[in-house]
């Protein structure tokens, strides 16, 4: 069961829908529509799914239909046709009173133009979710200035909207969504506002939460570098329409059609980078003379990782994953000699990005980076190459 | 074109004289209140020495509007209006503006709130406070008489139906303001409706509702002079009693504190207005 699922949804802007949609089914182009009925076409037959705990960003070109989307969700805008279920549940079937209560229940909400209340406090912003829902007074104002924390504003909470500048502007309407403990969250160009450095740290920080929040995330972002740091997925719009839906390195590395293409080649950087530019250096190594599978074990442990290398006399030897070492030591092996595997791919310091994209897609350890001496000089991990090339990307 | 004339004063004649046969009831109800409340505010009033009086609302100006400007000069205004003889026609003044306008308030932003939310009342509404602000403000005196006789109850009423438009008008218009972004974000996270108005519409509108009830305050004052001449008393009852007598001093004298009370009523309502800003 998927967490949301949009099926065929359709919202024309005007008053007689009908007559667009038949146009629509004919083939004809938003644009072509406009110009002989007046009816605008915000989103035409978009299909697609977020399972929970899962980001999906939806990208596009202004005017692709990105927020008229994320609004037929919770129905702030009002489908033409097509259904939206959350949790099996089909919103476009509740009554008024039950879209209220289930969008309580199930919707934080961060606005493209903020949208904070001007004569409510940070605070007072931060808890107005709660405060509809009646929630204790007490325990709303420690869950707001919970998420003013989460969102580094601690301190402001006091101050009014107009006395803070866009960027924290856009940090209390994300704390305002925080502070619900909703499911789902709808974020539209949450981070637009801010300046690169924060932009990076605010990224940073809903992927944090996101580890133990869990939460279904729906992000509209128009920068590509942003959907590939945060996205498990993403969608491209372009006109209203679904042109490509897939992982980031899906729609990096076979871009569906030619707006895809143009939308991606600012980061054909892929082409540009090298393994040196984006690997990173291993958390933790373990050194064949000195490292048994209890020593080498704690390693990992400590540092949060499920394998590591294993270097001797200088060069790199080979791999222990966490599992065999527990083994290992069960059996009581001292050395590492047989637990050590060679069943690891390593690349060379120049090897394009975009080769190492099917590698690690196969590959549940990081890629080894080694020199001519085959010598361990870096590691790749999924993250840090999307991260790599996110960060050289355009914006 | 004279040969038949289009009965539209018969009409209403005949409307007011069928209003007045069956709702007498209403009319009466309407006037012991309206009547009580009137004598007592006065009486509260007259009971205070002037000087004390003229402290409080010194005071209250102070207290609102948190400039010794408007303190002072409602201080010696005041003190100038008591000591031109005219005390007493001031207070009567205040408590009939006092009272119409609380009666204009409270018909009103109801009103305007309706007319915000709901277009079809917005469209049968508004056509009708365009008239209603059109009409001469002596033409409410007319159908005020039949209902309530001379005297102040009359003027009260006809001062309400006058006063009232621009309390509709302001509210409906300060609630239509606020921002849609808000509204739907309000929406989003499941507000009832009067969630929406009590947390967000009311809220942001109170500077245009306060211009409005401002508005009101003026409107009556103006009417609460005119209303001398259907036996409302006050300060335009003495401009009225100046007129008749032939006593040009003593009219531009109560005409003084009647911009007097004008100026200070403004003044006052502007600071509670603009401070939510
Ligand atoms: N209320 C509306 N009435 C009529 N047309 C609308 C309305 N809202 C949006 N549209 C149209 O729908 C299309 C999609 O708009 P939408 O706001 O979803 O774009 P977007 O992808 O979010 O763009 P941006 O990146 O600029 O926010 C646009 O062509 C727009 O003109
Ligand atoms: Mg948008």
């Amino acid at each position: 069961m998927h967490k949301i699922s949009i099926e065929n949804l359709y919202k024309i802007f005007g008053p007689h829908p009908e007559k667009a949609l038949r146009l629509l089914e004919q083939g004809k182009t938003k644009d072509e529509i406009m110009q002989n009925t007046k009816h605008g076409v915000g989103v035409a037959n978009a299909s697609f799914y977020v399972d929970e705990g899962e980001i999906v960003v939806i990208m596009g070109l202004s005017g692709s239909g990105k927020s008229t989307l994320v609004r037929c969700i919770n129905r702030l805008i009002e489908p033409t046709s097509g259904k939206v279920f959350v949790d099996n549940e089909d919103v476009t079937a509740l009554s008024e009173e039950e879209l209220r209560v289930f969008r309580q229940k199930h919707f934080g909400m961060v606005f493209q133009n903020f949208a904070l209340f001007p004569h409510r406090t940070v605070l007072q912003n931060v808890e107005y979710g709660l405060e509809i829902q009646q929630t204790e007074p007490q325990e709303r104002k420690e869950r707001g200035m919970q998420a003013i924390e989460q969102v580094g504003l601690k301190g402001w909470e006091a101050s009014y909207p107009s006395q803070l500048s866009g960027g924290m502007q856009q940090r209390v309407g994300l704390a305002r969504a925080l502070a619900l403990d909703a499911d789902i969250m709808l974020m539209d160009e949450a981070f637009s506002a801010l300046d690169p450095l924060i932009r990076r740290d605010m990224q940073d920080e809903l992927l944090m939460l996101q580890e133990e929040m869990q939460k279904t995330i729906v992000f509209i972002s128009h920068d590509l570098d942003e959907a590939l740091r945060l996205g498990d997925r993403i969608i491209l719009m372009k006109d209203g329409v679904i042109v490509q839906e897939g992982t980031a390195e899906e729609i990096l590395t076979s871009p569906a059609n030619d707006y895809v293409v143009r939308f991606v080649e600012d980061v054909d950087m892929s082409k540009v980078l090298t393994a040196e530019s984006v690997m990173v250096k291993p958390a933790e190594m373990a050194y064949y003379k000195t490292d048994g599978p209890k020593s080498a074990l704690r390693k990992m442990k400590t540092a949060g990782i499920s394998s590591i290398f294993v270097r001797k006399d200088r060069q790199l030897a080979g791999m222990v994953t966490a599992a065999d070492a527990a083994e290992a030591l069960k059996r009581g092996d001292k050395t590492l000699e047989h637990v050590m595997t060679e069943n690891f791919d390593s690349v060379a310091p120049d090897t394009p990005a975009n080769e190492l994209f099917p590698l690690l897609a196969d590959n549940n350890y990081p890629l080894a980076v080694v020199n001519e001496k085959n010598k361990l000089v870096g590691i790749i991990i999924k993250g840090s190459l999307l991260a790599g090339l996110a960060e050289r990307g355009v914006s | 074109m004279e040969g038949y004339k289009i009965p539209i004063g018969q009409s209403i004649e005949a409307l007011i004289d069928l209003l007045v046969d069956n709702f007498s009831f209403i009319t009466k109800a309407f006037s012991n209140v309206t009547e009580s409340g009137i004598t007592i505010l006065i009486n509260i009033m007259m009971f205070f020495p002037p000087w004390l009086l003229i402290l409080f609302f010194a005071g209250l100006a102070w207290f609102f509007s948190k400039k010794e400007g408007i303190a002072a000069f409602t201080l010696i205004g005041l003190v100038l209006i008591w000591n031109m003889g005219l005390w007493e026609p001031t207070v009567n003044t205040i408590a009939l503006v006092l009272i119409s306008t609380m009666f204009a308030i409270v018909i009103g932003v109801p009103l305007g709130i309706m007319a915000a939310l709901n277009d079809i009342f917005y469209k049968i509404v508004m056509p009708i406070l365009d008239f209603m602000q059109t009409m001469p403000a002596f033409v409410y005196l007319i159908p005020a008489i039949p209902f309530f006789g001379l005297g102040p109850v009359a003027a009260i009423f006809s001062t309400v139906v006058f006063s009232t438009p621009p309390a509709i008008r302001l509210t409906c218009l300060g609630i239509k303001q606020v921002p849609e972004e808000l509204v739907e974000a309000a929406d989003a996270f499941g507000s009832t409706k009067w969630q929406k108005l009590f947390k967000l519409q009311l809220p942001i509108a109170t500077p245009t509702i306060m211009a409005g009830i401002n508005q009101t305050i003026m409107l009556a004052l103006s009417m609460v002079v005119i209303a001398a001449m259907i036996g409302a008393k006050g300060l335009g009852g003495e401009v009225w009693k100046a007129i008749q007598r032939l006593q040009p001093g003593r009219g531009f004298e109560a005409g003084i504190g009647i911009v007097i009370v004008a100026i200070i009523l403004d003044r006052i309502m502007q600071r509670v207005g603009g401070k939510q800003e």
